[in-house]
């Protein structure tokens, strides 16, 4: 039987954020993006602000309409990734078996060290409190999904052990939207079929849940009754990436075609940029587009020709983007992703519509811009076009944009 | 209680440890580091970081000073005023 650790920091940005500032520490305090810039959202919060009920995600302005005396300071990236090192060099004290999950979250497969998995979650507890100043949820038990309710039945700066004795009491009484992969829209179905709470579920015939949810029938089952069997990955086995995305909220609304040209400019440049580091090329490029009302689509389209050309990429944005958008309302918000990636030096056929002489020169302007803009920054050469708008232009998604969303298969 | 950056003498051994020496004052004045009593890593609560902490033997007292990445930091009484 294995014993798995789901080690959960408390809060994250917002601890480490009143462990740099002392006098903010005994007040409501979140950390939130720039206002000014439309990226105005709770992305933590500490203990004093969970008592007013203010939620990630939501609008600063909601946040304080909650809680007048709020405190909002900006984030610090480059700390958060420092201290999620730390914790890791911690964790790695203990097993070589460490899968993060986000900068806050990261499972620990401590069956081979020998010791109990409690003892070992307390020993991370404390160490965490006295090394890095911040505090950590641990849930332990014999599998990852439990481990990780876990750790969050139980907050801040506590151990909780699911056993196979204890997790009918503790897991099975909670609400079934606690549940890893149980998002709105399962929660709603379940909820339509009678299944409120994770024993519900448990107990919920198997055939009736693939009915209704196809495989997921069969992970619903085998999550809430503590069947799991997913691995903790090693530390180092990376994943191979999937697909490559930037998007962004513009400083002010797209009110025409030549404004969206320009964000999309420096998303394509953004991601291509990221392809080409990853010795990849891209066979599907997608678009993400959110209008003034936040009423959002994507839409995609597979190439001919595999390319991590930053023009091809732009053109085909442009295109999927003149051919589904029909402008009833401004823009808000716009993303470009690419996907079906392959490597560079897999054998690709060639396109015998283009000028292959044109796109390897292409391809080397490319390389040669990346040079200069890795050593420069993001700013240092530019298309003209983007000087129309410096305001509307001036981001820079390959600098700024670093956290990347991880998904648990 | 507040951090308060400081200069700092220090060697490299050629293990990768880094020895503080001196800490050198503001005001010109250089204090000996006598003796190192504890290397670890730890969070200053008092002064708000976190880094390796030596607890630093300076004319018979003991002090810590902490390494934060590549910048040295004490806990310092706030200045009145």
């Amino acid at each position: 039987m294995r014993t798995i650790l789901h080690s959960d920091c408390n809060g994250f940005y917002a601890s480490v954020e009143c462990l740099y500032n002392p006098e903010i520490r005994s007040k409501p305090v979140a950390v939130g993006g720039d206002a000014e810039k439309r990226h105005g959202i709770i992305l933590a919060k500490n203990e004093y602000a969970k008592k007013y009920n203010i939620k990630t995600g939501e609008a600063i302005w909601q946040a304080k309409e909650k809680c007048p005396s709020l405190i909002v300071v900006p984030p610090h990236f480059e700390r958060y990734m420092r201290f999620s090192e730390m914790c890791r060099r911690i964790y790695s004290d203990y097993t070589d078996r460490i899968e993060n999950f986000g900068l806050d979250e990261a499972w620990l497969d401590v069956s081979s060290s020998g010791g109990d998995g409690a003892d070992i979650a307390e020993e991370i507890r404390r160490r965490i409190k006295s090394e890095l100043g911040i505090t950590v949820s641990i849930g332990v038990s014999f599998n990852k999904i439990f481990a990780k309710l876990g750790s969050d039945y139980k907050k801040p700066d506590a151990v909780t052990v699911i056993t196979h004795e204890n997790y009918r009491d503790i897991v099975w009484p909670l609400p079934v939207g606690d549940l890893l992969y149980v998002g709105r829209s399962t929660e709603k179905k379940l909820k339509s079929l009678g299944v409120y709470t994770i024993g519900e579920l448990a107990e919920f015939p198997l055939p009736v849940l693939r009915s209704n949810f196809g495989k997921w029938g069969d992970i619903l089952h085998t999550f809430s009754n503590g069947m799991d069997a997913s691995e903790v990955m090693y530390a180092d086995e990376i994943s191979a990436i999937k697909s490559i995305g930037n998007s962004t909220t513009a400083v002010r609304d797209l009110e025409n075609t030549e404004d969206v040209k320009m964000i999309f400019m420096v998303l394509c440049d953004s991601v291509c940029r990221r392809l080409r580091e990853h010795g990849a090329l891209a066979g599907l490029v997608a678009i993400y587009v959110r209008d003034c009302n936040l009423v959002s689509f994507t839409r995609q389209h597979k190439l001919l020709c595999p390319t991590d050309i930053t023009g091809e990429i732009l053109e085909e944005a442009m295109q999927l983007f003149n051919s589904n958008y029909s402008w009833n309302k401004s823009i808000r918000s716009l993303g470009v992703s690419l996907g079906e990636l392959r490597s560079i030096n897999e054998p690709v056929q060639l396109c015998l519509s283009s000028d292959e002489h044109d796109r390897e020169r292409k391809m080397y302007l490319d390389r040669s811009l990346d040079l200069l803009k890795n050593r420069f920054g993001s700013f240092c050469v530019r298309p003209a076009t983007l000087m129309k708008d410096p305001m509307l232009s001036g981001f820079s998604p390959k600098e700024e944009h670093v956290i990347h969303p991880v998904g648990y298969f | 209680m507040i951090k308060q950056y400081i200069s700092v003498t220090a060697t490299f051994d050629a293990d990768g440890n880094i020895i503080p020496l001196y800490i050198n004052w503001d005001d010109g004045r250089r204090f000996e580091i006598d003796r190192i009593t504890d290397v670890r890593y730890a969070a200053s609560l008092k002064a708000g970081g976190a880094g390796i902490r030596y607890t630093c033997r300076i004319k018979s007292q003991d002090k810590y000073l902490y390494l934060e990445e590549n910048r040295w930091f004490i806990e310092n009484e706030k200045k009145a005023g």
